[in-house]
Order: structure tokens, then C-alpha cells, then sequence
């Protein structure tokens, strides 16, 4: 392989890497937050599910901050077309960032008003753990592009069959990420609540994965030739059913666990399946913005390879140290 | 109306709207690392106290830090596409770099500041308050790399179009780069620390938690001296800079129409751009020369040697300078009063003196603001200084009705966010430290 398409294949695993990251860390407090209402009954319970995430959720949503800065510098093409492209989905995705982001210490304070900022909390996690699958969906089965690579589409081209399949997976994969967590970390009523509602939202899973299958057979079947994608879809399988296994053994953890790497197989099948797309045009294949056509230079790619060699294991070793700080299920009042 | 104007204003609400945080980030995090450093050599509890209650401060002033930032991040590639695509190739690393080095560090330690007092050990404690402190000062280096390379582009190549980064160490270093971080360092500092000791201020006013205060008020106050002092020399050397690597920018904030030998440094007026006059103009002749050659008689250049579409306009950036000023000298002077009261300890008792301390704590917020509108508009018609106009950096596929919608909600949401954010933090004051715990 030359220089450039290795720096190119590198980042797009980089990228792929921070996304799952983020996915999977900031999965389980957006989860936690989208199933608040099912989970805790007052405040004392509503305390603990947020006591539970609120040393993580600022860290988590850097993964976020970080994959969207590096797709900027490495394939700022594919930046620029999908962040202009998608507005007002983005703008959304936005105000719900702010609300969530807040509402947590809002909700600790400002006591007359805890019912506007519990909502808040929980339509600011539930928004964007949609979002997300339906952006990511778009940008699999393609869009409209033009030469300039812009977006030509609209608001409703986003809201179609394929992309709303994939948006449900990743709203459910959010989900178990949530309740398995809350399981591990809380005990007495509500871990209780939560594994009740683990078993729903498992089941929950499976049909969304079903549907996305379905949907993938129909729109885009080409995709499911290379033997990575089955490799993948065979970890999610084991991982779903062995996260129940763990979960009705009481393993709290280990179901976590479980539900965290199904959701790393879900972006294994997507990196197998995109490669080396980043946003497929509909129609004509040579719009498609590719590694190849939306990367930066050589120079940028090198320096900025460097940087995160360095950086994010260094990262990954302190978040762990702080995981491990924070173990063991969260002080309630009680 | 149009989508440029529309995004501009977009991005300077946002932006304007997060920058009054972080500065308050960088002054309270500092001071939080002092507390954290006699606490651990002295083991005396007040410390720990007081830097307890400041942790819990600092908590709902990152949150919103956060909640702002990423707008700002996702904004160049929803409302300035085109800008992404010309220059990601450098502008993007150092957001990203700013992620990977800064972002991580900070929050993540920010956890342990908030919820690990009991389960980590001392020392552990304080190196994750000197982490935050070295995280939030990170952060603000890489992202100064991404506006300084704007105003001052260096280390690159127009190739096709775009943009391609030829020497990495020159972008991140480019002329603007050291001095612009160090200003605005010390506005932090200036920030956070008169924050602190006007809130000090107020509990000795109310006779409050006295010996709290006074560490307190003592331990800003010499912060605040030392910055508020410093930043008129790099103030200066700002201007000097900004004299030799922007000219036009410099003409704008002196409003100076035309290049002259021997400039005077403009102390008051009020520039009428369509008449190339400046009404009621006080000015000390010669000064401006002297200060930026270290030569009375030195050329200056004045608007008059610009093409008429690359001109900045000149009263938005004249007023705010000159403003950014005036309050950079009422600081000094509140600094060499406090430090003739701290040496005469007659600061804890001097009721006037503690009511200007709380008086002045929205001041730095506005020198601030208009130093970020003086450093911006000043910039204009240019995104990336004479390499890209701002006209050419929006993005194309953006209808303005969209822009308009998203800024009017951005703007009900911030007010939103302010009024609860001030109102929480009174709360918090009022209640004083040593209250419940969240954790
Ligand atoms: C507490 C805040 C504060 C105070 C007291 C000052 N400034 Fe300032 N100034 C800022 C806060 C600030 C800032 C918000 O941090 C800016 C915006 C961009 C930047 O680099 O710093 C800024 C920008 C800025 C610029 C524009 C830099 C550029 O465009 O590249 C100049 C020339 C000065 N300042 C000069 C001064 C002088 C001569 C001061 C005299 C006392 C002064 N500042 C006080
Ligand atoms: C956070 C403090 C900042 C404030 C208060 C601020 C303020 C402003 C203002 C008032 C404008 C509008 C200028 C005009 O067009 O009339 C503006 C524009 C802009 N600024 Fe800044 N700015 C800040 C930091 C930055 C930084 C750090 C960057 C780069 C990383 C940046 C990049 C831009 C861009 C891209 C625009 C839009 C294009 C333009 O109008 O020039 N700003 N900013
Ligand atoms: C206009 C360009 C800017 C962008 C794109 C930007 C981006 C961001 C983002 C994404 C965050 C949230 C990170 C997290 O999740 O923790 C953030 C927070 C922060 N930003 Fe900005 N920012 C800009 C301007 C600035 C400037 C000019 C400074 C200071 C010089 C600054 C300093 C900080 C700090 C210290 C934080 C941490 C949160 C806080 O302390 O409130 N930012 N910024």
C-alpha cells in the first residue's frame, strides 16, 4: 500500500474507533437518561440512576467532541458535506446536546423546577440516541450529492425507510447499553426496575436488528458479500445472547460487558460494510466521498497520526484508572 | 436576509455566549490548584473546604462551558462548510488535537474533583486538580492555534484551492500564536480571580464565613494583582503585534485614515466611516509610533493603503478596543489599591473597597467580549487573513431561513440557560460552603 492510502485506511479505522468509543461510553448515560421514566419512581431513585452516571457523561461526550474533530482534519470533505447537509438534524441534535448537558445539575439545584429539567433530560438523551443510527443510515445507503460534493437532498431525504431501520438499532443498542449499566451500578428497587426492564428491551433489540437485516437485504444487498461482515454480525449474535445469560445470572457486569462489545460488532459490520465510504451518493457511485477523495494531505494525516498514537492511549489508560475509581454500585440516600 | 450575515451573527452569539466560561474556567481552576497545594502541605481542613466549595462551582460553570462548546465545534462544518473544506487541512488538527490532549483530560479528572475526594488517596486528589488546571489551559492553547493560524496563517500551501499544510510546527507557532494565548490566559486569570474575590468580598460584607473569606479573598487578590498588572504588557506586545502581521486591523482600531509619519495613539472619538473622520478625537501624538517601532517618527499605515474590499469596518472594532482598554487600566489601578490594602491588611475591612470588588465582577466578562469583537471584526472581510474571505467560507447548501431558525433558538436557549445559570450559582453562594455534598 503507498503512504496515502495507508495514512487514509489508518484514519478511517481511527475515526471508526472514536465513534464506537463514543457509542458505546456515552451509550450507557444516554440510555440511562432516555429510560429515566421507567427506571426511577422519585426523586430519591431519579438521584441515584443520574448519581450513577454523572462522573462519566462529560468524559464520555469528549468521544464525540474528539471523532468529530478528526473526521474534520483528516476528511474535512466529508465533514463539511455531512454537517451542512444534515442542518437542521444536526440543529436538533444540538439543542438536545445543550438540554442534557445541563439538566443534570440543573435538576440537582434548581428544585421548584425539577420536572422541566427531568424531561428535559430525558428528550435531550432520547433525541440524539436516535439521530445518531438515522444520520449514520443516510450516510451508509447515500444520499443526494452533487459534483461539489453538497448535499442536494432535504430534510425528508433523510427520513427514509433504510435510514429510520438503522436509527431504531441504534436508539435499541443505546438502550441496552443503559439498563445493563444502571443493573451493574445500582442495587435495591431500582436495579430491580432494571432488570425487569432489561428483558424488554432486549427483545427490543432483536426486532430492531431483525428489521435492519431486512432492510439492508432490500435496499442494499451488495453489502453483505465480504466475510467481514458475517464475522461481525456473528459477535453481535453471540454477545446479545450471552448478555441475557449473564443478565438472568444476576452477572451484572458481565452482561454490561456484553452489551458493550455486541454494540462494537454492530460498528464492525459498518466499517465492513462502508469501507472506504464515508458518504455514499444514490445513483451515481463516482460522487461517493471516499478516504480517497475527501482526505487531507499527507503532511496532515502523518503529524495528526502521530498526535493520536500518543494521545489516545494515554487516554484510554487514565479513563480506566477513573473507571476503576468510581467501581462498585453508587451511595443512595438510603 | 443572507446566509452570511446570518451565520456571522450566528457564530459570534455562540461564540460570545461560550467564552463567558471558559475564562472563568481558567481563573478558578488555578486557584483551586493553590488550595489543593496548601491543603496538601499544611493538612489545615479550611483549605479543603474552601476549595471543596469551589469545585462545586466549577462544576455548573463547565457544564455550560461543555453544553456551549460543541456548538461551536459542529458550527464550522454546519454554517462554515466551506471553510471546512479549504483549510480542514490544517484548521481541523488542532481542534482535534485539542480533544485528544485537552478535552479527555479535563472532564474526565473533572469526575474525580467532583465525586472522588473520599475514594482517592491525597496526592491523587491533588494531581487530578493540577490535571483540570492543565487540561482547561490546554485546551485553550490548541484552540488559540486554530484562531491564531486565521488571523495569522503560516505553515501552508495554496494547492488547487485549498489549503495543504507544508510545516506543521510553523502553523501551530505562527506569529500570533504565543501572545494571544498569554493574553487571554491572563483574561482568564483576570476573570476567575476577581470573580473569587468579589465573591469573597461579599461574605465579609455580610460578615459571613470569615475566615473562609479572607483566605479566600487573599489567596485571588495576589492572582489578580499579578495578572491584571502583566496583562498591560502583553496588551502591548499584542498591539505591537498585531501593528507588524495586520496593519489594516491596527489602522481600524486607532482609526487611523491615513498612513502618517509620527502616529498618535488614539485615547477617545468616534469614527464616522463614510466620512473618513473621527469626531471629538483625543489623542496623545506620536505615542502610537513610539509603541509599536520603539521610534516617535515611524511610519505607520493607515486605512487609506487598503483596496476598498478588503478593509475592515472601523467603528466595531475602534470602540471595542478602545473600551477592552479602558477597563485593562481601571484593572491596574484596582490592582495597586488592592495590593497598597493587603500590604496595610486593611483589605478584609475597607467596606468600599470590598463593594468595588463585587461591583467590578462582570467588568472582565465585557473586556472580554469586546477584546474577541476588536481581535474579529477587526479581521473581517477575511475568515483566514488574506487567504480566504468570509463571504467564500459559508456554507452553500444552507438555505437562510434554517440559519435564521437555528440562531433565533440558539439565542432563546442561551438566555435561558443564563438566567437559570445565575440563578443556580446565587443559590449556591448563598448557601455557603460546607453544605451538602452532591455525591
Ligand atoms: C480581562 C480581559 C482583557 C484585558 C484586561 C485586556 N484584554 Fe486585550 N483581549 C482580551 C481580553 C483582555 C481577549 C478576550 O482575551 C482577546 C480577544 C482575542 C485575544 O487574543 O484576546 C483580546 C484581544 C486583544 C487584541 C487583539 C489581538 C489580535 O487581534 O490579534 C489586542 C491588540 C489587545 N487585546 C490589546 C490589549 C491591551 C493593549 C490591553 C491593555 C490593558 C488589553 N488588551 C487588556
Ligand atoms: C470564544 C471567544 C470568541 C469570541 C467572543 C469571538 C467572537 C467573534 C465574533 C464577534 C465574530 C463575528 C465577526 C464578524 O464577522 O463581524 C466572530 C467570527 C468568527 N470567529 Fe471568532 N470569536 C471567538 C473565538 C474564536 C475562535 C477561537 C475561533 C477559531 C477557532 C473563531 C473563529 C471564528 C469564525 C470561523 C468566525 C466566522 C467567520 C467570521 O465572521 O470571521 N473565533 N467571532
Ligand atoms: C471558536 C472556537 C471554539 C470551539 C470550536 C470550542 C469548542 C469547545 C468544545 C467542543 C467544548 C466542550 C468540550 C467538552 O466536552 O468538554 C469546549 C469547552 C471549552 N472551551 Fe471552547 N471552543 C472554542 C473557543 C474557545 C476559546 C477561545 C477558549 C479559550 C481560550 C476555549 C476554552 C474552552 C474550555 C476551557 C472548555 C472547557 C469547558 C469550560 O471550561 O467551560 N474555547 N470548547
Amino acid at each position: 500500500m503507498e503512504t496515502l492510502a495507508f495514512l487514509q485506511t489508518s484514519w478511517y479505522i481511527i475515526i471508526g474507533i472514536l465513534l464506537a468509543g463514543y457509542a458505546i461510553l456515552d451509550g450507557f448515560d444516554l440510555g440511562a437518561g432516555s429510560l429515566l421514566p421507567f427506571l426511577a419512581r422519585d426523586d430519591e431513585e431519579r438521584l441515584a440512576v443520574l448519581n450513577s452516571i454523572w462522573p462519566f457523561w462529560d468524559g464520555n461526550e469528549v468521544w464525540l467532541v474528539t471523532g468529530g474533530a478528526a473526521l474534520f482534519a483528516a476528511f474535512p470533505h466529508a465533514y463539511a458535506t455531512v454537517f451542512s447537509g444534515f442542518y437542521l438534524a444536526l440543529m436538533l441534535v444540538l439543542f438536545a446536546l445543550i438540554f442534557r448537558a445541563v439538566s443534570i445539575e440543573f435538576w440537582y439545584y434548581d428544585i421548584k423546577r425539577r420536572g422541566l429539567w427531568n424531561a428535559a433530560f430525558v428528550a435531550g438523551s432520547l433525541l440524539p440516541s436516535l439521530l445518531f443510527g438515522v444520520a449514520l443510515g443516510n450516510v451508509i445507503i447515500g444520499v443526494p450529492l452533487a459534483v461539489s460534493m453538497d448535499f442536494t437532498g432535504n430534510f425528508f431525504t433523510l427520513l427514509r425507510p433504510y435510514p429510520l431501520a438503522i436509527g431504531l438499532l441504534g436508539l435499541s443498542a443505546i438502550l441496552m447499553q443503559g439498563v445493563t449499566f444502571v443493573a451493574m451500578k445500582t442495587d435495591g428497587a431500582v436495579q430491580k426496575r432494571a432488570r425487569g426492564l432489561f428483558v424488554k428491551v432486549w427483545a427490543i433489540f432483536i426486532i430492531s436488528l431483525a428489521l435492519s437485516f431486512a432492510a439492508t437485504v432490500i435496499y442494499m444487498p451488495e453489502s453483505l458479500a465480504g466475510p467481514y461482515v458475517w464475522i461481525a454480525a456473528a459477535v453481535v449474535i453471540a454477545a446479545w445472547l450471552l448478555c441475557r445469560r449473564f443478565a438472568s445470572a444476576g452477572r451484572m457486569g458481565l452482561s454490561f460487558g456484553m452489551s458493550s462489545l455486541g454494540f462494537a460488532g454492530l460498528w464492525g459490520i459498518v466499517g465492513a460494510t462502508h469501507f472506504p465510504n464515508l458518504v455514499r451518493a444514490t445513483g451515481d457511485a463516482a460522487l461517493n466521498i471516499t478516504i480517497f477523495n475527501a482526505s487531507s494531505g499527507e503532511k496532515t494525516l502523518t503529524v495528526m497520526l502521530i498526535i493520536a498514537l500518543i494521545g489516545m492511549p494515554i487516554v484510554i489508560l487514565y479513563t480506566a484508572f477513573v473507571y476503576r475509581v468510581f467501581r462498585g454500585k453508587v451511595m443512595t440516600a438510603k | 436576509m443572507d446566509v452570511v450575515l446570518l451565520s456571522r451573527i450566528q457564530f459570534a452569539v455562540a461564540a460570545g455566549f461560550h467564552f463567558i466560561f471558559p475564562p472563568l474556567t481558567f481563573g478558578i481552576t488555578f486557584i483551586i490548584l493553590v488550595l489543593e497545594t496548601l491543603y496538601l502541605k499544611s493538612d489545615e481542613a479550611i483549605y479543603k473546604t474552601i476549595s471543596s466549595f469551589l469545585i462545586k462551582m466549577l462544576g455548573l460553570i463547565f457544564v455550560v462551558g461543555t453544553a456551549t462548546g460543541i456548538v461551536l465545534e459542529f458550527s464550522f462544518g454546519t454554517n462554515w462548510s466551506q471553510y471546512s473544506r479549504l483549510v480542514g487541512d490544517i484548521f481541523g488538527a488542532p481542534l482535534a488535537a485539542e480533544g485528544i490532549f485537552a478535552f479527555f483530560l479535563e472532564s474526565v479528572f473533572l469526575g474525580v474533583l467532583l465525586f472522588a475526594r473520599n475514594r482517592v488517596s491525597k496526592k491523587v486528589y491533588w494531581l487530578s486538580a493540577f490535571l483540570v488546571f492543565f487540561g482547561a489551559h490546554l485546551s485553550g492553547f490548541w484552540i488559540i492555534i486554530a484562531n491564531s493560524w486565521m488571523q495569522t496563517p503560516a505553515g501552508y500551501l495554496m494547492e488547487g484551492g485549498r489549503a495543504v499544510l507544508t510545516d506543521f510546527y510553523a502553523a501551530v507557532f505562527n506569529p500570533s500564536t504565543v501572545i494571544r494565548f498569554l493574553h487571554t490566559m491572563l483574561a482568564g486569570w483576570i476573570t476567575g480571580s476577581l470573580f473569587l474575590a468579589g465573591l469573597a468580598a461579599w461574605y465579609l460584607l455580610n460578615k459571613r464565613h470569615e475566615a473562609f473569606s479572607k483566605i479566600l479573598l487573599k489567596v485571588s487578590l495576589i492572582i489578580y494583582i499579578f495578572a491584571a498588572l502583566t496583562q498591560f504588557v502583553s496588551g502591548h506586545s499584542s498591539s505591537v503585534q498585531v501593528t507588524k502581521t495586520q496593519p489594516e486591523k491596527m489602522a481600524a482600531f486607532e482609526a487611523l485614515w491615513h498612513t502618517v509619519d509620527g502616529a498618535p495613539l488614539a485615547l477617545f472619538g468616534i469614527p464616522v466611516e463614510s466620512e473618513q473622520k473621527t469626531y471629538l478625537e483625543v489623542s496623545v501624538p506620536k505615542l502610537l509610533s513610539l509603541l509599536a517601532y520603539f521610534d516617535p517618527n515611524a511610519k505607520v499605515l493607515g486605512l487609506n493603503e487598503f483596496k476598498p474590499d478588503e478593509k475592515p469596518p472601523v467603528f466595531l472594532p475602534y470602540v471595542s478596543y478602545h473600551i477592552m482598554i479602558a477597563l485593562g487600566s481601571l484593572f491596574a489601578l484596582l490592582a495597586v489599591v488592592g495590593a497598597w490594602m493587603l500590604i496595610r491588611k486593611t483589605v478584609y475591612t475597607a467596606r468600599w473597597f470590598l463593594v468595588a470588588l463585587i461591583a467590578a465582577i462582570p467588568l472582565p466578562h465585557l473586556a472580554n467580549e469586546f477584546g474577541w469583537i476588536a481581535a474579529e471584526v477587526g479581521r473581517q472581510p477575511w475568515a483566514v487573513y488574506r487567504v480566504l474571505k468570509t463571504a467564500d467560507a459559508v456554507s452553500v447548501v444552507v438555505p437562510a431561513w434554517q440559519v435564521l431558525f437555528s440562531l433565533a433558538m440558539f439565542s432563546l436557549i442561551y438566555i435561558l440557560l443564563f438566567v437559570v445559570f445565575v440563578a443556580i450559582l446565587l443559590k449556591i453562594v448563598k448557601k455557603g460552603p460546607g453544605a451538602a455534598e452532591a455525591y
